[in-house]
C-alpha cells in the first residue's frame, strides 16, 4: 500500500519532467504550428551548458545554468528560426523534417565537441536527499515546472508583449494588419519556446545522463503531452502532463516499463478518437 | 489555428496539364525502359556480387519509398512510422525463414530465451503462401484499422505524423520486449535457405535481385496508374483541399485511409523481400530513425514525383554506403545537411531541379 | 525536349558505374597507412558512430594499439599487419554488410569487432558461411560457441556467477534483478534464478526497461518497497546513468543495499558520476587498476597514444589481447589460412594484462580470472576479491549441477 501511494507523488514528479520538456514546444508547436525536432537538442544545449559551466560554478552549476540555459537556448531558437524556419511558416510537415535535420547536425555536433561518452554534472549538496519516497532534486523540478507555468501564464496574458503573441497566433493575417510586427513576435516566440528547452536540459542533468544522445530520448514523450494537451493550450498541456505522468507511473508500477510505455501509447491514442484536437481546442471558424 | 495552403505555397505541385503533346508522353516510358535495362542487364553484368546485394537492398528501401510518395507526396499524409509496416512484413517472412530452418523443431532464440513450445502465433507461418499473404495483409490491415480511425476524426497534419512516429516507437518497445516471441533486439538472423534455394550462394542472390527489380518496376507502375486514375486526382485534391473535397459530397477519410494501408502494403512487401536479401529483420531497422531517414530520402529525390521517391531512396542509402565506408562520421553532418539544403532551396527535390532545368531549356 | 528522357538516365548510369567502380580498393585510404604491398590485412569493425559508439570507439583503440605494437616488433610471419576500418553504425545489418564487405571485398586474414550479442547474432551466419574468422571482445550471455568465433570477453561462469558467489560470501539473501530489456540480462537473470534457487538465496524481484529508458523513479520505488539485500543490476548504456543518479537521491547507499553491475567498467563510471556510484560492485576479469607487469606496459601505452587523461576497461582489454591472441596463433600456424589458425589456436597461453589467458580450443572460449572491485572515490575499480586462477570457460554451464535445463530450454 505504501508502494502503492508513492507512485503518486512520482507520478507527479514524471509529469513535471514532461511538462518541463514540453512547455517550450507548445510555444513553438503549438502556437507557431512548426513542429520542432530539434527541441530535444536544444534542451541537450542546456544540459551541456550546465555542465560548462561546473567549471566556474562549481557544484552550484545547476542553478547559475538555469538563466545561461534560457538564453544559449533560446538564441539556438532563434538562429533556427531567422536561417530557416521562417521561411516555412504554414508549411508544418516541412519544418518537421528540416528540423530533424538540424537536430541530426546539432547531435553530432556535440559529439565532436564534448565526446560521444557522458559526460558528469554534479548536483548540488543541498539538493541531496529527500523526504521519504521524493528526493530533493524532484521536487526541484516539480518547482521548476511550476515556476515556469506561472511565468509563462503571467507572460501571455499580463504582457503587451505576450497578448500580441497571442493575437498572431489566433490569426496571423488579422494581426499583421492591424499593426502587429508578425516577424518580430515569432522571433520572441521561438527565443522563448527554445529557452524554455534549455531550462528543461539542466534540470534533466539531476536525474539522467549527459550525452548527445539526450534529446532523442525525450522528444517522443514531449510531442506526445502537446498532442494530447492540444496545441497551444498551456492548462491543456499542465493537465496531459500529469495525467501522463501518473498514467507512467501506475502502468510502469503494475505492469513494467516496457509495457507502461506501450499502454500510454494506446491509451493517447484512443483519447484522440474522443477528442482530436486535443484537451482543449482553440475556437476557430478558420478551415485548413 | 489557420494553416491556410495556398496555391502560391511552394509545397503544393501543380497538377499536369491537361493533354500533353505525343513526345512528352513518350518520354515516361523511354527513361523507364531505360532505366529497367540499366537495372535487369547492365547492374548484374557489371556489379560484384557483393555490389550487387546492396543494389538490392536499396530497391528494397526504394519499395518502401515509392509507398512514402504516394502516402506523402500524392495524398499529403505524412508517414513517419512506415517501419511498422515494414517490420509485419519483415517478421512474417522472418518466422517462415526460421521454421522451415527449424525443421519442427524450436527455432535457435526460443531455445535460448527459455520458450518450451512453439507459439500459437508462430504456428501458421510454416506455411509459405501463409506467410507472404501475411507480408502484406497485415500491414494493410492495421494501416486500414489505424487510418479508419484516425481519419474519421479529422486526425491530420502534424497530428497524424507525430501518432504515425509513436507507434514506430510503441511497435519497436512491444517487440523488443516480446523476447521469446520476436527474437528482442536481436530480431530474427541466421537464415539458411529460402524456397530450398541455399541465401550464401551468389545465384540465389543474384536471382533475388531480380526478383526486387522486377517488383519494384510493377508496383512502380501500378502506382503511377493509381495517380493517373481518377481516385489519384482525388487523392491530390484531398492533400490540397480536404474540406473542399469534403463539401463536394467525397469522403476524404476514404481516400486517405486506402492510400495509407497501399503504402503499407508496400512496405510489407519490402520488409518480406527485406529479409531474404539482407538476411536479418530487427527492431532496430523499424523505429523512428530509419523511418524518418526514408523520408528524407524521398524528399530528396523529389515527392511529388513517384520516380523522385525512388531516385531518392537508391540514391541517399547509396550515398549512406559510400560515407561510412570513407569518412563515417561526416555522414550525419553530411545528411543533415544535404536535407536542410533541399528542404529550404529545392522542396521538389531531385527531379524538381531537373524539371525545372528542362522548362527553362525548352 | 527529347534528351531531357538522358537527363534522368544519365545520372542513373553513373550511379550505377559508381556503384561498381567503388569495388575492392576503394578502401584503400586505410591501406595506405599499414605498410607494403606484403602486408596481412585484418579487419576491424565495431560502431563508430551511433549510439554504440561510446563504447565501442574505445576498443577500437585498443585494437589499433596492439596492431601497431605488433608491427613494430616486426610484424607477423615476416608480414606487417594492415588494420582496415569499418564502422557498424550501432546497426544489427550494418555489421553482417560490413562483415561480409571485410570479408569477400578487402579479404582480410580475420575480423576483431562486435559489441552487443546483437550484432555478434547478426555477424555470426556471416563468417559461418563463408568460413571466416571472428574475434569477438566483450563479456556476453554465453549458450553460443559457433566454431568461427574466438570470444575472448567472459562468458557467464566467469562473471556473473563470481559475482553471485561473492554475493554469498558476503551474506546477501535477496535479490533485486534490475535490467535493460535485450538477450544479455534476460539469459543472465536466468542463470542468477536458477543459482539462487540452489543456494538459498532468493530473487524478490526482476525488472526490465526498454534500452534507452531514463526514467527510474518507479522502478527505485519498487526496488526501495522491495528491501532486498543487494541488486544485481544488467542495465546497458545511458540507462545506467540515469538509474544510479535517481538511486541515490532515493537515499540508497551502497553500504545497505550495494548493486552489482556487469555492464559498467571505467569508461561509464565517468559519466554516471562518481559521487553517484562510488562504493557500489561490479564483475570483470579485468580493471585498469590490476596488478601485473603486462597491465603497467598496456596502461602506459594506451594513455601515451591516446591521452592521459583516458582510461582503459574490460572490454578494451579483452579487444587488445585479441589481437595478440591471433597472432600467436598465426605465428604457430604458420600460416593466416582461418582452419590452419583455429587448430593451432588451443591451448596458447599468454602473459596478458588481466593475467594468464589460455584459449580453450574446444569451445574457442578464454580461460579467465574472475574480479569482483569496487567503485573508488577517484573514479576507479578496486579488487576485492578474484578468484584465484583462470576459470574454464563454459558457455554452456554444464559443469554446474544447478544450471542444467538452462541450455536446453
Amino acid at each position: 500500500m505504501e508502494a502503492f501511494l508513492n507512485q503518486l507523488p512520482i507520478g507527479l514528479s514524471i509529469g513535471a519532467v514532461l511538462l518541463l520538456i514540453a512547455l517550450g514546444l507548445t510555444f513553438t508547436f503549438g502556437q507557431m504550428g512548426v513542429i520542432n525536432m530539434a527541441h530535444g537538442e536544444f534542451i541537450m544545449a542546456g544540459a551541456y551548458t550546465a555542465y560548462l559551466l561546473q567549471d566556474w560554478a562549481g557544484r552550484q552549476a545547476v542553478i547559475v545554468a538555469l538563466p545561461v540555459a534560457f538564453v544559449v537556448a533560446g538564441l539556438m531558437g532563434l538562429a533556427l528560426e531567422r536561417a530557416a524556419i521562417r521561411h516555412f511558416y504554414g508549411r508544418p510537415l516541412d519544418t518537421l523534417l528540416l528540423t530533424w535535420g538540424v537536430s541530426l547536425v546539432l547531435q553530432q555536433l556535440a559529439r565532436d565537441l564534448f565526446g560521444a561518452p557522458n559526460v558528469q554534472v554534479q548536483a548540488p549538496q543541498w539538493l541531496q536527499g529527500g523526504l521519504g519516497i521524493m528526493p530533493y532534486n524532484r521536487m526541484f523540478i516539480l518547482a521548476l515546472a511550476v515556476g515556469s507555468v506561472v511565468a509563462v501564464w503571467a507572460y501571455m496574458n499580463r504582457t503587451g508583449q505576450g497578448r500580441r503573441m497571442q493575437a498572431v497566433m489566433q490569426n496571423r493575417r488579422l494581426a499583421s494588419t492591424s499593426g502587429i510586427d508578425t516577424g518580430r513576435v515569432d522571433m520572441r516566440t521561438f527565443f522563448i519556446g527554445s529557452g524554455l528547452a534549455g531550462i528543461a536540459g539542466v534540470a534533466l542533468t539531476l536525474i539522467g545522463p549527459v550525452g548527445p544522445a539526450l534529446g532523442t530520448y525525450y522528444i517522443v514523450d514531449a510531442f506526445l503531452v502537446v498532442v494530447a494537451g492540444g496545441l497551444g493550450q498551456l492548462r491543456g498541456a499542465v493537465i496531459a502532463a500529469a495525467g501522463l505522468g501518473l498514467l507512467n507511473s501506475y502502468a510502469e508500477f503494475w505492469t513494467d516499463a516496457s509495457l507502461a510505455k506501450v499502454i500510454v501509447f494506446a491509451v493517447i491514442v484512443a483519447f484522440l478518437q474522443f477528442r482530436p484536437q486535443g484537451l482543449f481546442v482553440v475556437r476557430s471558424r478558420a478551415l485548413t | 489555428m489557420s494553416t491556410v495552403v495556398t496555391s502560391k505555397d511552394a509545397s503544393v505541385a501543380p497538377l499536369p496539364p491537361g493533354r500533353p503533346s505525343w513526345r512528352a508522353r513518350l518520354q515516361g516510358p523511354a527513361v523507364f525502359t531505360a532505366v529497367a535495362v540499366l537495372a535487369l542487364v547492365v547492374a548484374p553484368l557489371v556489379l560484384e556480387p557483393f555490389r550487387l546485394g546492396l543494389l538490392a537492398k536499396y530497391l528494397v528501401y526504394a519499395i518502401v519509398a515509392l509507398g512514402i510518395g504516394l502516402a506523402w507526396g500524392q495524398g499529403g499524409m505524412l508517414v513517419l512510422g512506415q517501419g511498422v509496416f515494414f517490420g509485419l512484413g519483415g517478421y512474417a517472412m522472418g518466422m517462415y525463414l526460421k521454421l522451415t530452418e527449424a525443421q519442427g523443431g524450436l527455432p535457435d532464440f526460443m531455445v535460448w530465451s527459455g520458450v518450451e513450445e512453439l507459439p500459437a502465433l508462430w504456428a501458421p507461418f510454416a506455411n509459405p503462401v501463409f506467410a507472404l499473404a501475411m507480408a502484406v495483409v497485415a500491414p494493410v490491415v492495421v494501416a486500414a484499422l489505424l487510418g479508419a480511425l484516425v481519419f474519421r476524426q479529422r486526425v491530420r497534419g502534424a497530428y497524424f505524423a507525430i501518432l504515425t512516429q509513436a507507434l514506430a516507437a510503441a511497435f519497436v518497445i512491444l517487440l523488443v520486449g516480446q523476447q521469446g516471441l520476436t527474437g528482442g533486439t536481436n530480431g530474427l538472423t541466421n537464415f539458411f535457405e529460402l524456397f530450398g534455394q541455399d541465401l550464401a550462394l551468389d545465384s540465389t542472390q543474384r536471382g533475388l535481385y531480380f526478383v526486387v527489380a522486377v517488383v519494384l518496376g510493377l508496383l512502380y507502375l501500378g502506382a503511377r496508374q493509381l495517380v493517373n486514375s481518377r481516385f489519384g486526382r482525388l487523392l491530390v485534391a484531398v492533400r490540397d483541399g480536404e474540406d473542399r473535397v469534403r463539401f463536394l459530397g467525397y469522403n476524404p477519410a476514404t481516400v486517405k485511409t486506402v492510400t495509407f494501408a497501399i503504402s503499407a502494403g508496400m512496405a510489407g512487401l519490402a520488409g518480406a523481400l527485406f529479409v531474404p536479401v539482407v538476411g536479418i529483420i530487427s527492431p532496430a531497422l523499424l523505429g523512428v530513425v530509419p523511418s524518418l531517414e526514408l523520408v528524407v530520402a524521398v524528399a530528396v529525390g523529389g515527392r511529388f514525383a513517384l520516380a523522385g521517391a525512388v531516385l531518392g531512396a537508391v540514391v541517399m542509402n547509396y550515398a549512406k554506403t559510400v560515407f561510412s565506408e570513407e569518412l563515417s562520421s561526416a555522414w550525419l553532418y553530411l545528411q543533415g545537411a544535404l536535407f536542410i539544403l533541399v528542404m529550404t532551396l529545392a522542396p521538389k527535390g531531385i527531379i524538381g531541379l531537373l524539371r525545372r532545368r528542362k522548362e527553362a531549356a525548352g | 525536349m527529347r534528351n531531357s528522357a538522358w537527363r534522368i538516365a544519365l545520372p542513373l548510369a553513373a550511379l550505377v558505374v559508381a556503384l561498381g567502380a567503388c569495388g575492392p580498393g576503394s578502401s584503400s585510404s586505410q591501406q595506405a597507412a599499414g605498410g607494403g604491398e606484403d602486408g596481412i590485412k585484418v579487419g576491424i569493425l565495431h560502431s563508430l558512430s551511433g549510439t554504440m559508439a561510446i563504447s565501442e570507439v574505445t576498443v577500437k583503440d585498443a585494437e589499433l594499439l596492439a596492431i601497431e605494437e605488433i608491427n613494430a616488433a616486426g610484424g607477423v610471419l615476416g608480414k606487417k599487419l594492415i588494420p582496415v576500418v569499418e564502422d557498424g553504425a550501432s546497426d544489427w545489418p550494418t555489421f553482417a554488410e560490413k562483415a561480409t564487405k571485410l570479408i569477400a571485398q578487402d579479404k582480410v586474414a580475420t575480423v576483431f569487432g562486435g559489441w552487443t550479442s546483437a550484432s555478434r547474432k547478426a555477424m555470426l551466419p556471416v563468417f559461418e558461411r563463408r568460413k571466416a574468422l571472428l574475434w569477438y571482445p566483450v563479456q556476453y550471455e554465453g549458450l553460443e560457441s559457433s566454431p568461427y568465433i574466438f570470444y575472448t570477453g567472459a562468458t557467464t561462469n566467469q562473471q556473473i556467477v563470481p559475482g553471485l558467489e561473492y554475493l554469498k560470501e558476503q551474506g546477501k539473501k535477496k535479490l533485486f534483478l534490475v535490467g535493460s530489456d535485450y538477450v544479455f540480462p534476460r539469459t543472465a537473470n536466468k542463470v542468477i534464478k536458477a543459482y539462487a534457487a540452489a543456494n538459498g538465496m532468493e530473487v524478490i524481484g526482476e525488472e526490465y526497461t526498454p534500452l534507452g529508458h531514463t526514467e527510474y523513479s518507479t522502478l527505485v520505488n519498487k526496488v526501495v518497497q522491495a528491501k532486498p539485500d543487494a541488486v544485481f543490476n544488467t542495465l546497458n548504456g545511458d540507462s545506467n546513468v540515469a538509474f544510479f543518479k535517481q538511486l541515490k537521491s532515493a537515499g540508497v547507499t551502497a553500504e545497505d543495499m550495494p548493486t552489482m553491475s556487469v555492464s559498467v567498467a571505467e569508461e561509464e563510471v565517468k559519466g554516471i558520476g562518481v559521487d553517484n556510484i562510488a562504493g557500489h560492485l561490479v564483475a570483470w576479469n579485468y580493471y585498469q587498476t590490476t596488478d601485473t607487469p603486462a597491465n603497467t606496459k598496456f596502461v602506459q601505452a594506451f594513455k601515451a597514444k591516446y591521452g592521459a587523461d583516458k582510461v582503459t576497461s574490460d572490454p578494451m582489454e579483452a579487444g587488445y589481447n585479441a589481437v595478440y591472441l591471433w597472432a600467436e596463433a598465426v605465428k604457430k600456424a604458420g600460416t593466416v589460412e582461418v582452419e590452419a589458425v583455429k587448430k593451432a589456436a588451443g591451448g596458447i597461453a599468454l602473459e596478458r594484462p588481466e593475467g594468464l589467458v589460455t584459449i580453450d580450443g574446444e569451445n574457442q572460449h578464454m580461460y579467465k580470472t574472475a574480479r569482483i572491485g569496487v567503485v573508488q572515490p577517484d573514479g576507479l575499480i578496486k579488487e576485492v576479491w578474484n578468484s584465484g586462477e583462470p576459470i574454464k570457460p563454459d558457455p554452456y554451464l554444464k559443469g554446474y549441477p544447478w544450471a542444467a535445463g538452462l541450455a536446453s530450454g
